[in-house]
Parts: structure tokens; C-alpha cells; sequence
């Protein structure tokens, strides 16, 4: 059973599937982790604190997820003992001064992105740009992927966007190779993913929301976006409704369940129906 | 306490971070907006104690939100910079070695070119930048490779591209005075009026002393007969118009100037 990272929690974190990670010794306890940290000066550890924030700044620029074991080759090095105290105190301070939270969204792996931590807005002060325009893009496969029971396969997909004048075959003047922007960044990205329908052959593909999808957006948001553009109420999707309605009451933890790609786990989130 | 960290803070750190570099009226919307928003004391002249709010907490991260003045426009902007460059940000950063090696020999060669040609260019051909990539020490770069290098910089708001040709970004400018000042202190320019680095400037040919366009635009502003300050030569360039900012825009239309209305102005 995976647990979130938080960063308001005891430093070594239980239940983390060590043998996954052979870089890493076996998770120091909470008094070994403290008795490192007294042997090192507070100037030396704080140093590799700001280190880490950098680093972690620097990387989610992208919005790549950023790997453990990155971080403890190119940051922490030889302070691996009190590894567990410098990350909490990184993902402190990126909540203090940056409204940052530091999340693992895959445990097994110990992957981490950085999400706001600021109340969402309506609109939001977004670049116009590129940028504006793909998370346009994503927000309506999103939604297409809610709306038709939380998957859709890929062709179903690339139909939807060739209506909207959007085709995966021919290079767009604003996304430029199109199924490479959905198939590969949005899927690096972690905003979807992209699996294989087992048993298919030749092998057929299907889209599903990524985890940085679910934490940067919900279920309810993507169904008000797509009760504004068809003028209705959000209700009159009384399936979806509900099944946004529950995310909402289940509330702040979206990830007590994280699977792997391809795991149909995550019950918590409720029957994931899926149309073939 | 006046130094805490709000929400508001926040979001304006958040909202710049992601812009990386952001023109003067747009950050005091954002301002405006971010202490609305999160009911934060707002006043609107206080946009820079506000920001010094959140550079005093960026200091342990060598970072800071400074502001600076674009060459092409004069108008301030107001970019978060990194001051030291770590082994973390080289290593993070989205550049390989030899890409970043390019970059080095690019600013190099605008600081050099002033000295050699004494214009007030500033402008590099995408051509010249190639011949650059020919004369890397690690590994020879491609045309092709360069050219997508260049695309990047360009994209990241290093360098910016107009008509083909290249300038340093005010970002970069910004981001990267110190590193300019402090390893090509020979070679470096400040500008006469505001004595910060000048890449593009206006020369004087008789004593060398240099100005940004928009400082020359202000300083000599309805001057009939333009003087170096340094020297009492007459000024020999066209004093750029910078009444209308607009008419001004980087990446846009080539640089409009008025000739200065006068009858004595001579030029070289």
C-alpha cells in the first residue's frame, strides 16, 4: 500500500518498497537520521537545503517528474544519511516561500512534481502562448477522457480533435507534430497516459488521465468546463456528477491508491466504467 | 510583521516564475490582482518594497527578482534571475556543455563587436552566430545543430530574433550582468546616462563614451543639437523617438526614428 510523501510528515516514510531502489541503503531511523544530523554543521545541511529547492525549481520548469535517485546523484551525494531531513525541509520551504508542494506521485519509484499549493483561480494569469494553447488542447482530451468514463481509445481520440480541425496526421501550425505533443510530451509530462489495450492485435492503444492531471485539475472542474461550452448545467451529466461529486467529498488525498500504468486499481476513485 | 510571506507573494512569484521575464505595467496588474485576490495590503506604488518582500526569502537560493530596462524600448521589466551559477544550475540546466559553450562564445562576440566595428548594432547574423559554432573547442556543432540550438535560445528568452538577426534578451541581460561585467571587464561598455551594461549603444567616435538607445532618446530629447556630455563633440547618430513606446515594440516592425527636428544637426 503506497503512501503519499508529505511533507508535513516524520522524516524516513513507512511502507516504501526499499528493494525497488538499490541505490538507496536501507531508510535510516528517525534517532539514526538525527544523530547524522548533529554531526553536521546547520551552515552545511541548510546549503544542501537550498540546493535541493534549486534543483527541484529547476526541473519542474519543464514539468518533467523528477527521479529520487537524480537527486541523490546530483544534490544530496555524500549526505544520504540525513536525506530524509533535507527533503522535508526543501519541501518546506517551497511551501513557505514559493506555495510549492512537493509530491511523490509514484512511491514505487519515488518520482516527484511540484504543484501549486495556491487556491485554484477561474482564470488564471497564464502565459499566451504556446503554452496556453496546449493546456487548451489538453483540457478538452481531458474532458473528452472524463466524459466518455474516465478512458478512451486512441482513435476515439484523434476523431474527436480531427472535428476540431486538430489532425494527429497533418503538422499543426500551433502544436506543430501533434501526436507527438499527445502521445509523448503530454504522457513525459504526466498530464496523460497512454497504454496498451491488452489482447489487441494489431495492438491498440488508450488514453487515460496522467497524475498530474489529477492533481492540478479535478473531475468537477473539467465537467464545469464542459457544461459552460454546451450552456448547461453540470447535473444534466448525472453519472459524471456524481462520480465528480465523490472525488470532490473524498477531498484532499487523490492518491491513496497510486497504480502503475496499466494497473486498474484505484478503486477509491470509484467504478472506472471504459467504453471499448 | 511587513516582511512575511504572503499568498499574494506567492502567486506573484509563481505567476513571474513562469513567465520568466515580464514587462512593468503587467507586473503591476499582477500585483494588483495577487493582493486582491489573497486580500493582501496593497498600495499601488509599492510594487518594489512588495517584491522585496519575496527577494529577502529567494536569498538563501541565490535568486532574485530584479528590474531592468529593455535596450530596445526603454521600458522596464522585471525578471527572476539566478546570481550564481552552481554545478546544480549548469547541471539542470536544459543546455548541454557544448550548447552553453556557443552561448559563452555568442556574448563574447557582441561585446567584441562594439569594440571592432563601433556601431550601435548589437545585432549578430544568424550567419555569424554559425561561424561561431565552427570555432567550438569541445566538439564542432553542426549547422543544423546550431541552428536548433539558436531556436532554443530564442524560445527560453536568451537571445531575441528580429529580421533574422540576433540580440541578447533583456532577460539574459539581466540575468547575466554580473557574469558580463565581472569576466569581460575589458570589454564591456556601461552605458554614460544609467551606467548599467550596454549591448546595444550609440558611440561616441571621438572619446568612445557609450549610451542605450532609450537613455540617448531621453537625454538628447528636444536637444537641436545633440553634444556628447563627455566630450561637447557633436553627437553624429540619429537620436531615437521614444515619446511613443509602442511604436517600438521588440520582434516587431524595424526600429522606426525620427530624424531630430532641426536644421543644425549635422551628421557623420
Amino acid at each position: 500500500m503506497a503512501q503519499k510523501r508529505r511533507t508535513k510528515g516524520p522524516g524516513p516514510s513507512q511502507g516504501e518498497d526499499l528493494a525497488a531502489d538499490e541505490d538507496f541503503a536501507p531508510t535510516p531511523s528517525a534517532s539514526q537520521v538525527q544523530r547524522s544530523l548533529e554531526r553536521l554543521s546547520p551552515a552545511q545541511v541548510d546549503q544542501k537545503v537550498s540546493e535541493l529547492v534549486q534543483y527541484l525549481l529547476v526541473k519542474d520548469q519543464k514539468k518533467i517528474p523528477i527521479k529520487r535517485a537524480d537527486i541523490l546523484k546530483n544534490v544530496i551525494k555524500d549526505y544520504r544519511s540525513v536525506y530524509s531531513e533535507i527533503i522535508k525541509r526543501a519541501g518546506r520551504t517551497l511551501q513557505q516561500v514559493f506555495g510549492l508542494q512537493l509530491v511523490e506521485i509514484d512511491p514505487k519509484h519515488h518520482i516527484y512534481i511540484l504543484v501549486s499549493n495556491l487556491p485554484r483561480l477561474e482564470v488564471e494569469n497564464l502565459k499566451q502562448d504556446d503554452c496556453t494553447a496546449k493546456l487548451g488542447l489538453l483540457t478538452v482530451i481531458l474532458s473528452f477522457l472524463f466524459m466518455k468514463g474516465n478512458a478512451a481509445k486512441e482513435s476515439a481520440v484523434w476523431e474527436m480533435l480531427r472535428r476540431l480541425r486538430v489532425d494527429p496526421g497533418v503538422r499543426h501550425e500551433v502544436f506543430g507534430d501533434v501526436k507527438k505533443l499527445v502521445t509523448e510530451e503530454f504522457v513525459r509530462q504526466k498530464y496523460l497516459e497512454y497504454n496498451r489495450i491488452p489482447h489487441t492485435d494489431p495492438p491498440e492503444f488508450e488514453f487515460q488521465w496522467g497524475a498530474r492531471a489529477a492533481k492540478e485539475t479535478s473531475k468537477m472542474q473539467i465537467l464545469r468546463f464542459v457544461a459552460k461550452i454546451q450552456n448547461k448545467d453540470p447535473r444534466a451529466w448525472s453519472t459524471q456528477y456524481t462520480e465528480a461529486a465523490a472525488e470532490e467529498a473524498a477531498g484532499g488525498d487523490l492518491f491513496q491508491d497510486i497504480s502503475t500504468p496499466g494497473d486498474t486499481g484505484g478503486a477509491s476513485q470509484g467504478a472506472r466504467r471504459r467504453t471499448r | 510583521m511587513a516582511t512575511q510571506m504572503t499568498d499574494g507573494h506567492r502567486r506573484f512569484l509563481q505567476v513571474l516564475m513562469s513567465h520568466g521575464i515580464m514587462e512593468g505595467s503587467v507586473a503591476r496588474t499582477l500585483h494588483r490582482d495577487c493582493c486582491e485576490i489573497h486580500k493582501v495590503y496593497y498600495a499601488h506604488d509599492k510594487l518594489d518594497d512588495f517584491i522585496n518582500v519575496v527577494n529577502i526569502h529567494l536569498q538563501p537560493f541565490f535568486m532574485q527578482i530584479r528590474k531592468g530596462m529593455s535596450e530596445d524600448d526603454g521600458r522596464t521589466y522585471y525578471a527572476l534571475v539566478n546570481l550564481a551559477e552552481t554545478e546544480i544550475t549548469k547541471m539542470a540546466s536544459d543546455y548541454t556543455e557544448n550548447e552553453l559553450e556557443l552561448f559563452r562564445k555568442t556574448i563574447f562576440f557582441f561585446l567584441q563587436m562594439d569594440v571592432i566595428i563601433i556601431s550601435e548594432s548589437g545585432f549578430a547574423s544568424s550567419t555569424d552566430i554559425l561561424n561561431l559554432a565552427d570555432q567550438l573547442k569541445t566538439k564542432k556543432m553542426k549547422k543544423k545543430e546550431a541552428e536548433q540550438v539558436l531556436q532554443n535560445l530564442v524560445q527560453d528568452k536568451w537571445l531575441s530574433e528580429r529580421d533574422g538577426e540576433y540580440t541578447l534578451h533583456t532577460r539574459c541581460i539581466m540575468e547575466m550582468e554580473q557574469y558580463i561585467l565581472s569576466n569581460y571587464q575589458d570589454l564591456v561598455r556601461k552605458c554614460n546616462i544609467c551606467h548599467s551594461l550596454a549591448i546595444q549603444s550609440q558611440v561616441c567616435e571621438t572619446c568612445g563614451i557609450g549610451m542605450h538607445l532609450p537613455c540617448a532618446g531621453k537625454y538628447f530629447k528636444a536637444q537641436t543639437e545633440p553634444h556628447c556630455p563627455h566630450c561637447n563633440e557633436f553627437w553624429p547618430h540619429e537620436i531615437p523617438e521614444i515619446n511613443r513606446p509602442d511604436s517600438q515594440l521588440p520582434s516587431s516592425a524595424p526600429r522606426e526614428r525620427r530624424r531630430t527636428p532641426s536644421s543644425g544637426t549635422r551628421r557623420r
